[in-house]
């Protein structure tokens, strides 16, 4: 009897690597968004004109250049190993679909060189690059079995959300002076950007958790127990909390409010205009302190501390199953998180925004969206499988070794 | 007598358009305490940076001269002014120079339609991302010392921002009028507006980017005029 597919080590230990270099590029976004420097790099999808594979070290050694020019170089090297990814989950039956695919790219690019002029050369170079590593992928023959659907159907997800997430960084920084509703592209695509990327990651981990040797381990039960509800309602409001903080970041907010608990010692400061002015005049810089980033701030604060009570509650709630239970486990593992977020998000009021704790806060927060996640899923899960196969007796989910459950 | 002949000629044509060359000086003070500068700690830690500078280089939300004189304020003409008169560009360049990691000047003005030269006199790349708000914005790499790129502004708009990304602590402005009469107050505070002014009274404002604005009142007679005005620390 051969070893299904979903339990292959190898398959596994790879996705948890491309988790890790995507929590590693989840970073160094974060911390190009915290130093400013995400304009260092005028152009896309070259660098300074440059293929970006070519740029000269000593350029890229300069400044904010280094971060954000890293930042482009470790996602296309995520990018590629995503597509690689795609097509171990997918096994064989993805070779197709992926010279499919590469084949069209590199059409449409050979379609832009040939007949949309030099404006599009770059654009064109890059798409059929990006072509190439698909159709390498497509004719890589090793790995012909597949995991199970829902892995593969995540996998695919993957695929497409690195491209559409190269995409809006590439958007971010060629659109960055196009308005549109008094927003500037770099707003708009940023947010974007930062969004879609922690979700990607979440996905990510999700994925190498259903890849996972000890998920087959994992049974499920109907108990009345799993938080399915809330679990699900705080992973909103992590999801919200996640766009609020990524406004912003965008619009910086991040300063807007200097002091804890209150807030320029109000429990909601007024944003009349000589208030504005009293806040602005406290601070270093030119640049007058708005309304909306007063607002956003407060409906930051506000959320984290929703967010915090609602983890709490999934924590509190999933005491009650047994130690070995996955939710559980889980579930303590999102409010540690949280709490970290929560402490690390004072943290950066309260030291004036440093780079780093503000990278960290990033990084965090995209852990606690992932583990959110995964604790709803573990909570949620047993519904699905009481009606793929009924148990029984009631039993409690429980997450043992493959060993002790052979 | 050839000279006597351009004179005449000269009085001739002032006459003609009832203008004149005219000159509004004067001097913006700071009112109250400016908090002390501090230093832009980024730049000693920037290897490239650090390395041009030998003393620390401090903020310069107030620059305050002799006699509580402040720089960096933009004072222009703000109303007064025939209504619908087109003036000529002037020929002159202002030179906005990223030295030492620095905008140098700070506080730039120019005329809609007068060429800036944005100069990088370091010996490594910046770049330059003009935030603009009315005017389109631009965003190019400075590559080598010495590069020079001339830019023109098409609208009026205050306190244009250039930043650059790779160093985020540089920044200038730009103030940008429809008209040639505007100067920059020097170390001291001192400020000139010269230029083919006819006699008679202005409402002056002074824009300083932390202080805000205040305005002023001006009379022209015989082509001279002077002007003291405060601004508050905010």
């Amino acid at each position: 009897m051969s070893t299904p597919p979903s339990a292959s080590t190898g398959l596994f230990r790879y996705s948890f690597g491309v988790t890790l270099a995507t929590l590693g590029l989840v970073c160094i976004g974060g911390l190009v968004t915290s130093k400013g420097v995400g304009m260092a790099v005028p152009d896309w999808p070259t660098s300074f004109g440059y293929n970006m594979f070519a740029l000269p070290i000593s350029t890229w050694r300069t400044g904010g250049i280094f971060d954000e020019h890293t930042h482009r170089i470790w996602a296309s090297t995520v990018g590629l190993l995503v597509v690689f990814l795609t097509r171990w989950v997918g096994g064989a039956a993805s070779r197709r679909i992926l010279a499919w695919i590469g084949s069209t790219e590199l059409a449409v690019g050979a379609g832009l060189l040939a007949f949309a002029g030099s404006n599009w050369k770059n654009e064109a170079q890059f798409l059929m690059g990006i072509s190439a590593v698909v159709l390498l992928a497509a004719l890589t023959p090793w790995g012909r079995n597949q995991a199970s659907s829902t892995a593969v159907r995540m996998a695919w997800m993957a695929f497409w959300t690195v491209q559409v997430q190269g995409s809006l960084g590439g958007l971010r920084v060629v659109l960055d002076q196009w308005t549109v509703a008094g927003t500037t592209g770099g707003i708009l695509f940023g947010v974007a950007h930062g969004c879609l990327g922690q979700l990607f990651f979440a996905l990510l981990v999700c994925l190498t958790f259903r890849l996972a040797p000890v998920w087959e381990s994992i049974r499920q039960s109907d108990s009345d127990s799993y938080p399915r509800f809330l679990s699900r309602m705080a992973c909103l409001l992590v999801l919200g909390q996640l766009l609020l903080g990524l406004l912003m970041r965008h619009q910086h907010a991040g300063l807007a409010i200097p002091d804890l608990p209150l807030a320029h010692g109000q429990v909601w400061p007024a944003t009349d205009a000589a208030s504005l002015e009293r806040y602005s005049a406290r601070r270093d810089g030119f640049e007058p302190i708005t309304p909306f980033q007063i607002h956003i701030h407060m409906f930051h604060r506000l959320n984290a501390i929703l967010t915090l009570a609602a983890v709490v509650a999934v924590f509190v709630k999933t005491r009650s199953l047994p130690q070995e239970a996955a939710a559980r486990k889980m579930a303590s593992v999102w409010f540690g998180l949280v709490c970290t977020q929560f402490t690390l998000g004072i943290l950066t009021v309260l030291y004036d925004k440093p780079a780093d704790i503000a990278t960290a806060h990033v990084a965090v927060g995209s852990l606690s969206l992932s583990a959110g996640i995964l604790t709803a899923w573990l909570c949620g899960r047993n519904s699905a499988v009481k009606s793929a196969e009924p148990l029984g007796k009631t039993s409690i989910p429980q997450m043992t070794t493959p060993a002790a459950v052979g | 007598m050839k000279n006597t002949l351009k004179f005449a000629a000269s009085m001739a044509v002032v006459a003609a358009t009832g203008a004149s060359a005219a000159e509004i000086t004067g001097k913006v003070k700071l009112n109250g305490e400016a908090p002390a500068a501090r230093e832009i700690t980024p730049i000693k830690a920037d290897k490239l940076c650090g390395a041009l500078h030998t003393k620390p280089v401090m903020t310069r939300t107030y620059v305050v001269g002799a006699d509580k004189g402040l720089a960096n304020v933009a004072v222009y003409i703000k109303a007064g002014l025939p209504a619908g008169k087109t003036y000529t560009v002037p020929a002159t360049k202002p030179l906005i120079d990223q030295v030492g990691c620095v905008y140098e000047p700070l506080v730039s003005a120019a005329m809609v339609g007068q060429t800036v030269d944005i100069k990088n006199s370091d010996a490594f790349m910046h770049n330059v991302n003009c935030q603009a708000k009315v005017n389109k914005g631009f965003n190019f790499a400075q590559a080598t010392a010495g590069q020079v790129n001339p830019k023109t502004f098409d609208k009026p708009e205050l306190a244009v921002k250039l930043i650059c990304n790779v160093h985020p602590w540089m920044s200038g402005y730009v103030h940008v009028f429809d008209h040639p009469f505007f100067a920059v107050t020097d170390k001291d505070g001192n400020f000139t507006i010269s230029g083919d002014l006819p006699d008679g009274k202005y409402t002056v404002e002074a824009n300083h980017l932390k202080s805000g604005v205040v305005t002023g009142e001006v009379e022209v007679k015989g082509g001279k005029a002077t002007l003291s005005l405060e601004l508050a620390v905010k």
